[in-house]
Order: structure tokens, then C-alpha cells, then sequence
């Protein structure tokens, strides 16, 4: 059971859920995605299922269908499901022991329950976080994202459902190797945990979000490689991470270069 | 005997005064309470005084989970107990409310007086938390920028300080800062404040304290090596 969350909106919850899903599915598992989104649902839209939605996870919690019902099969990966969230509701109609409920119902039927967190500390993120093993943070390289998974951070430590884990998403090598971007020690260096994946910046992630076809099923994407990597590292594989710098060692060298974000 | 549940309505919300006894018998309870109650408590903003139980950040967030069930927001537990303070601090919770507690007296800014109550805080201060003490604070640990330290007297940290720190909170100017790494957003040392100089490549220990009315930093060193 894993969270995906991160403090600050717009830093990729949504699309790191959808592809870690459908990679951990490509994998052979059998996964589903619960968007904890309610009131502003996209993980639908991002996975390509929005036209299949007849019940969401509000009406399983208030008894209108039954869980499996809700339970959306993706076409093209058979071991993909999702639970979506209603778009007509807000946060406050569904709590946290709801949420332990419901994913203790899926535990038995899926090897991994992959939760989108919204943006925000309050009561949505705390369902989202509530039913979690593991949790995700999702960051960009810059100061106010850091600073909001570092607020996250201490959150999910007090909730004691730590250690998390991070993924450093959208990060451009030129920017840092011009000093333009926080550079993934600098992050490092101030959040102090683990470092699960970096994914760089990539035009065709926003392509594959807008036609609802996640870019892990893209075999020639870089950022997809990096997701299909940190879905590997997340089932407990060793695998190294990828050289985001055609020159090489983008990770050792360019620390000194940088003077700490401020 | 049930453990007693005091209720009372206050400019914040409502003040639940929780009595002594196990604490599973206590928040059962409140939970009594506030379920025969429903209607009245339905939505309302909760202010937790938990006088000495000592509650830790799992059962104070249980807690706050099962009260938003009965759609209810938990927002400011008071104690007796540093350690529930702290707890409390570390979840969001405000600590403090506008009244104050009677016995909520503040400690002797005087850094010097005997007996002075100091409180050690052994982790790494995450944005968005906050320690609040009427003494001195002493952190083992960093210090991350959007934390924030309220001391009456000194402040210790034995790790980067980057947050925002006020020593000698009530008007003490004697109150000092020492830091590994010392370069918070902002310093305050009694009314003075004072910005973030700019970032060393190579931190080292300082101390801050007021000097003809300004706020200054000297490194630390040895007794004897100056």
C-alpha cells in the first residue's frame, strides 16, 4: 500500500500514480490505483478511463455499489485497476478510518494499492495517507516544492508512518549543470531520506497525460525508463539510476558547483 | 467511575477538559460524549486540554481521526506535559490559545536564574513545525527553513540552523543563539531582528547575541584560542 503525495500542487502526484501503477502492472502485478483526489479527479483522465466511470469511491464508502464494482480494468494492462474519485463531492465525504476500511478490503485482492494524494496537508491528504505502508514524495527541483515535501515530511514522520521516500521529478541536467536549478543533492541534502528516483523533464510526459496513455508504455522515453526504474526499486530491486547527463556523473559532479537554494 | 469530560464554550470553539484515568478509558470517553451529543458537537472546532496525559503522535493522531468521523476539527491541544506539547506541535496543533492557561505562567526570562527550565528537542525541525517554550531550547538536529523556535531564554542547536529563531522571546536582550551552521531566514533576539546573512561555503559553530543594539554573530571558538 503506497501513497503518493507531496505538499505542493502541480509537481507530478497524479502522473507519478498513473505510471508507477502501470508500470508495477507491466511488471505482472496486480495493481490498483486509488485517486484520494475527491472533488478534483484526474487520475481518470491521466490512465485514459474517464469514460468508463460508473461508480467512484464515495459511493462504495456510502454503500451505492459494492467495491469491485468500482474497480475500472484498464484494456491495455489486465492487472490494472483504478477506484476513482467523485468529482461532485469534496474531501470532508470521506475520512480516514473509511480509507483504512476500503484499502483493507483490496489488500487480500492486489499486490500493491497505489493512492493519489491531493495537494494540501488537510483532511484529503490525511485519507490519502491514513491506510499507507510506504509513502512517496514527489518533488521538483525548487525551493518552494522542497520546502513543501519537507513540511510533508515531518508530517508523515508525526503520523509515524515513516521513512518516506523520494522521487525528484522534472529535473532538468542543463539547468543544473548551469546552476539555474537546485541539483538533486542540494534536495538531498535538506529533506535527509531516502532517494527513490529522478526523473527528468520530458515534453512527452504532458503528451501521454493529455491522450490518457501513461508514459511508461512508451519503451523509448526517458522518463518512463525512469518511472519503470523506480517501480523495480519500490518491488525491491536494486537498479541503478539512470545518467540524466549525456556527459556523464551528472549526480557526483555538480554538487560543488552549486551554492545552497535560498 | 468514567472518567470525567468537561465541556465548555470558548471564542475558538469548544474547550474539553479531559480528567485523570487510563487513557483508553479517557478518549472512550470523550467519544461517548461527543457521539450521544452529536448534534451539538457536529462541526465544531475542538480545543483538547489533557491536562498531564502524555500522549504521543500516534495516539494524538488517532485521536484527531476519530474526532474528524464525527466531523469535527481537533486544532489546539493543551497540556501540562512538554512531551504531549511537543507531540501536539509536530501534528499541527496549536498549543496555545488566546486566553492562556491560568497557570501557564512564563518561566524567568533571566537566562542566569537557577533553575531556569531548558527543553531538549532530539530531531531534525521539519517545515512547518514549531517549538514554543517559556526557557531555553536546545535542538539535536537541523533546523530546515519554515521551522520556527520560540525561546524566552537562549537557543541551542547543534545541527544547521536555517529556520526562523526567537530568543528571548519576552523581551529578554541578554538571550543568545548558537548554531552549527547559523543562517536562519530571521533572528530575533528580544525586539531585535534581524535577516540571513549571506550563506558561507564553509559553515562554522556562532553564536548571535546583542551587542549596542544590533544583532551580531562571532564565531565560536575555544576559551583560551581567541
Amino acid at each position: 500500500m503506497i501513497t503518493i503525495t507531496s505538499g505542493k500542487g502541480g509537481v507530478g502526484k497524479t502522473t507519478a500514480t498513473a505510471n508507477l501503477g502501470a508500470a508495477l502492472a507491466a511488471e505482472g502485478r496486480k495493481v490498483c490505483c486509488i485517486d484520494g483526489d475527491i472533488g478534483l479527479r484526474n487520475l481518470d483522465v491521466v490512465l485514459g478511463l474517464e469514460n468508463r466511470i460508473v461508480y467512484d469511491i464515495v459511493d462504495v464508502v456510502e454503500g451505492r455499489c459494492k467495491l469491485r464494482q468500482a474497480m475500472i480494468r484498464d484494456k491495455r494492462l489486465p492487472e490494472l485497476y483504478l477506484i476513482p474519485a467523485a468529482q461532485t463531492r469534496d474531501k470532508s465525504a470521506l475520512s480516514p478510518s473509511d480509507m483504512i476500511r476500503l484499502t483493507d478490503e483490496l489488500r487480500g485482492e492486489v499486490d500493491y494499492i497505489v493512492i493519489d494524494s491531493p495537494a494540501g496537508i488537510e483532511r484529503g491528504f490525511r485519507n490519502a495517507i491514513a491506510p499507507a505502508d510506504e509513502v512517496v514524495i514527489i518533488t521538483n527541483p525548487e525551493v518552494s516544492a522542497v520546502r513543501d515535501a519537507d513540511r510533508i515530511i515531518g508530517l508523515i514522520e508525526a503520523e509515524q508512518k515513516g521513512p518516506a521516500k523520494l522521487v525528484i521529478n522534472r529535473l532538468n541536467a542543463a539547468m543544473v549543470k548551469r546552476g539555474d536549478m537546485l541539483a538533486p543533492e542540494d534536495v538531498l541534502e535538506l529533506l535527509a531520506i531516502e532517494l527513490i528516483g529522478l526523473v527528468p523533464e520530458d515534453e512527452n510526459v504532458i503528451v501521454s497525460s493529455n491522450s490518457g496513455s501513461p508514459i511508461v508504455l512508451d519503451p523509448k522515453s526517458r522518463a518512463g525508463q525512469a518511472f519503470r526504474n523506480i517501480a523495480r526499486r519500490l518491488m525491491g530491486e536494486d537498479v541503478p539510476f539512470l545518467d540524466l547527463d549525456a556527459d556523464g556523473g551528472l549526480l557526483n559532479r555538480l554538487s560543488r558547483l552549486m551554492g545552497r537554494g535560498g | 467511575m468514567p472518567p470525567t469530560v468537561q465541556i465548555k464554550g470558548i471564542r475558538e470553539g469548544l474547550l474539553v477538559t479531559l480528567g485523570e484515568g487510563p487513557w483508553s478509558e479517557v478518549q472512550a470517553a470523550l467519544l461517548a460524549e461527543i457521539a450521544e451529543k452529536a448534534s451539538f458537537f457536529n462541526g465544531a472546532r475542538l480545543v483538547l486540554d489533557v491536562q498531564n496525559h502524555i500522549l504521543n503522535a500516534a495516539t494524538l493522531g488517532k485521536l484527531r481521526d476519530l474526532l474528524a468521523d464525527y466531523n469535527l476539527s481537533l486544532w489546539a491541544v493543551l497540556s501540562h506535559s512538554p512531551t504531549t506539547e511537543q507531540t501536539a506541535q509536530t501534528l499541527g496543533l496549536a498549543t496555545r490559545i488566546h486566553q492562556g492557561r491560568a497557570d501557564d505562567a512564563p518561566a524567568s526570562s533571566d537566562p542566569e536564574t537557577e533553575g531556569a527550565e531548558a527543553v531538549l528537542v532530539r530531531r531534525t525541525l521539519r517545515s512547518g513545525s514549531r517549538v514554543e517554550y517559556p526557557g531555553h531550547v536546545t535542538i539535536i538536529g537541523d533546523v530546515n527553513p519554515g521551522a520556527e523556535i520560540i525561546a524566552s531564554g537562549d537557543v541551542v542547536v547543534w545541527g544547521r540552523l536555517r529556520g526562523l529563531v526567537h530568543a528571548g522571546a519576552e523581551g529578554d536582550p541578554e538571550a543568545v543563539v548558537c548554531a552549527l551552521d547559523l543562517s536562519p531566514t530571521q533572528l530575533r533576539i528580544g525586539e531585535h531582528i534581524s535577516l540571513a546573512p549571506p550563506s558561507r561555503k564553509t559553515p562554522r559553530p556562532e553564536m548571535a547575541f546583542i551587542r549596542e543594539g544590533q544583532v551580531v554573530a562571532e564565531p565560536w571558538s575555544l576559551p583560551g584560542q581567541e
